[in-house]
């Protein structure tokens, strides 16, 4: 038997609208992010692939709410924990990174102050104490001289080492579990490629496991093991980044694949997958896929396929290329 | 900093310019010759010219402006055409009581609009919200000059709790007299204010760095008071400063329903009996209040935004 991994998210439904008619933004999701371990969240913009993250802190606001499924840190279900107790695992076993760094810093605030909180808020340790340590911490993600920018605002700072803050604030507490929504999106490229440097050099180091959410499977290929690729709230492929990259299975994942640009091709055109994510609640039965796919069959419209194993911990849902039996 | 503060200073000069100019003009535009008004129908040519020497109009338009601007910023605002007394001296007077009757009811005003507005944002469209949401619209709803007639009856009339009229000597009379005037100019302003402070707060509360907290693991109180509501005091601030202004105002009228000594009731009254210097000096005074409202609450984002204070 496998031992216990450290976030088990199963049958996560997450619904929008109003309660008599929900618009169902995740729908039945499920993955696995072992201690340590690096898992990448990818798809389109409408995926789900945010609201999952943010559902694993409960950090939905309305009219979003989570409608079942189960979220496990270490076995214990975060869904079932009284609201009171979700501040003590944020920001301690489960910290964030998000995607706007230019606006997700409290303005009004010294950068000292804002990673000083997460200390604050987790850990016993005296004024001196948390000082030093937030020097260590900006220190850690790259920012020079920090002891002298703890005074500074966010605005005296670029894109770049407003990201870096934000990382060490996440990193304060020691978490179990780093998710980091489109940690680079908002970059310049050069910078992208730092702070993705620098946040692998974290997992190398302080082994927290990071869950890296990404509409880039370029970023999640560098950063991770596994890679679930949801689809309009589903997911409809996972596996070992290695085998997904070779071995894609799901026609949207291939699409997804396909038109990452490359530098050794001669195509002059850039490759697309037409049309775009169904909005939730226009989803009807049968593949969500459909009408964007081109292998599509008669039953593609008639049912939905389920997640079934191709491979060795590779699964999709695919009627065609998975032969999903049902 | 004190380069911002000077810059600001420098920026009222105009302003101050400007309403001078607007008092000149308005004045010139009154109906009527200010020397007949003065000396009456039966002065004779010689007296009507003697006035209009001294009072320099018979000087070219431009030289007159120049010498009225020069008077105001002196504070020379003449003598009352009834009293013969010093307009600088009946504001001197009178004023400290508009200031006292303005900072209480706007200190009323923020100490029960706040706390309202920010439990109208946390509690949005629950009861609470709806609470303050119906007091809101009583507060605006509600003239002010009727709900101090109101308070003055049940409050200083009937139940006796409160003095009639006058401004009180010493600081705890005065604040006794100023009680009841204060909370009538404060209930529309508690409305305003919570209003006001529910709408920042709510903006505020859907903000990147609120979620960032509240991912920290910072508790509701914490993300309320630390981190969203000190964002949503920018715009407060600048209904702040409105409702400062609104309340200067309002006092005309409540200074004349509680029989108080204050700039509004010596305005009414020289416009009754047509005291030009009087008026003249008291919508002077009036500008200048503004003005200085205004800088106040540039200089209050100064302190409280530092992107604000980074551009000193």
């Amino acid at each position: 038997m496998m031992p216990e991994p450290l976030l088990a998210v199963r049958d996560l439904v997450v619904d929008f609208g109003k309660p008599g008619a929900p618009l169902r933004a995740v729908d039945g999701v499920g993955f696995e992010v072992e201690a340590g371990g690096a898992v990448g969240l990818v798809g389109e913009s409408g995926s789900g692939k945010s609201v999952t993250a943010l559902s694993i802190l409960r950090l939905i606001g309305a009219p979003g709410r989570i409608a079942g499924g189960e979220i496990r840190l270490q076995g214990e279900d975060l869904l079932a924990l009284p609201a009171a107790q979700m501040p003590e695992i944020r920001g301690r076993d489960i910290a964030m990174i998000f995607q706007e760094p230019m606006s997700s810093l409290n303005p009004l605030m010294t950068i000292g102050d804002q990673v000083g909180e997460a200390l604050l808020l987790h850990q016993d340790l005296d004024r001196a104490a948390r000082r030093a340590r937030v020097v260590e911490l900006l220190g850690l993600v790259g920012i020079p001289d920090p002891a002298s920018r703890l005074g500074a605002y966010p605005h005296q700072f670029s894109g770049g080492m407003r990201q870096r803050v934000m990382i060490a604030m996440a990193l304060a507490c020691h978490p179990k579990l780093l998710i980091a929504d489109e940690p680079t999106t908002a970059l310049d490229v050069t910078i992208q490629a730092q702070v993705l440097e620098l946040m692998k050099r974290i997992r190398d180091t302080t082994g927290a496991a990071i869950l890296l959410i990404s509409h880039d499977l370029g970023v999640i290929a560098e950063m991770c093991e596994r890679v679930v690729v949801l689809y309009a709230g589903r997911v409809v492929e996972d596996g070992e980044v290695r085998a997904i990259f070779h071995r894609a299975a799901h026609p949207y994942t291939r699409g997804l694949l396909q038109s990452i640009p490359r530098l050794d091709d001669d195509r002059h055109r850039l490759s697309q997958i037409p049309g775009s994510v169904p909005l939730p609640g226009r989803v009807k039965a049968g593949c969500p896929f459909l009408g964007r796919c081109g292998l599509r069959i008669a039953r593609c419209a008639e049912q939905m396929p389920p997640l079934v194993e191709i491979a060795d911990r590779h699964r999709a849902a695919c009627w065609v290329t998975a032969g999903a039996r049902g | 900093m004190a380069r911002m503060i000077a810059a600001r200073l420098l920026d009222a000069v105009p302003t101050v310019l400007l309403v001078l100019t607007l008092v000149f003009v308005a004045l010139r535009l009154l109906p009527g010759d200010p020397a007949l008004v003065v000396l009456g129908e039966y002065a004779t040519q010689e007296q009507l010219d003697l006035f209009r020497r001294e009072m320099g109009l018979d000087q070219p338009l431009l030289w007159q402006w120049f010498a009225f601007v020069r008077d105001m910023l002196t504070l020379d605002f003449g003598v009352s055409m009834i009293t013969r007394e010093p307009v600088v001296q009946l504001i001197g007077q009178n004023l400290p009581y508009t200031i006292e009757l303005t900072l209480v009811a706007t200190g009323m005003g923020l100490l029960f609009g706040v706390p309202m507005g920010v439990l109208a944002a946390v509690h949005r469209n629950r009861a609470p919200d709806s609470g303050v949401r119906a007091f809101s619209l009583i507060g605006y709803a509600i003239p002010d000059f009727y709900l101090g007639a109101l308070l003055l009856i049940v409050f200083a009339l009937n139940l006796g709790w409160f003095p009639i009229n006058g401004g009180g000597e010493g600081f705890w009379d005065r604040m006794y007299h100023v009680f009841l005037p204060a909370l009538t100019l404060a209930f529309v302003k508690t409305a305003f204010l919570g209003r006001l402070t529910r709408t920042a707060l709510l903006e505020t509360l859907g903000k990147d760095y609120v979620r960032t907290a509240r991912a920290k693991g910072a508790r509701e109180n914490r993300v309320v008071y630390r981190h969203a509501l000190r964002n949503a005091l920018l715009p407060v601030t600048t209904g702040l400063g409105l409702s400062l202004l609104a309340t200067l105002s309002g006092s005309v009228a409540i200074e004349l329903i509680f029989n108080r000594p204050g700039i509004g009731e010596l305005l009414i009254s020289a416009i009754a009996k047509r005291d030009y210097p009087v008026i003249q000096g008291g919508v002077v005074v009036f500008a200048f209040f503004v003005v200085t409202v205004n800088l106040l609450v540039d200089l209050a984002y100064i302190v409280i935004d530092p992107r604000i204070r980074a551009q000193a």
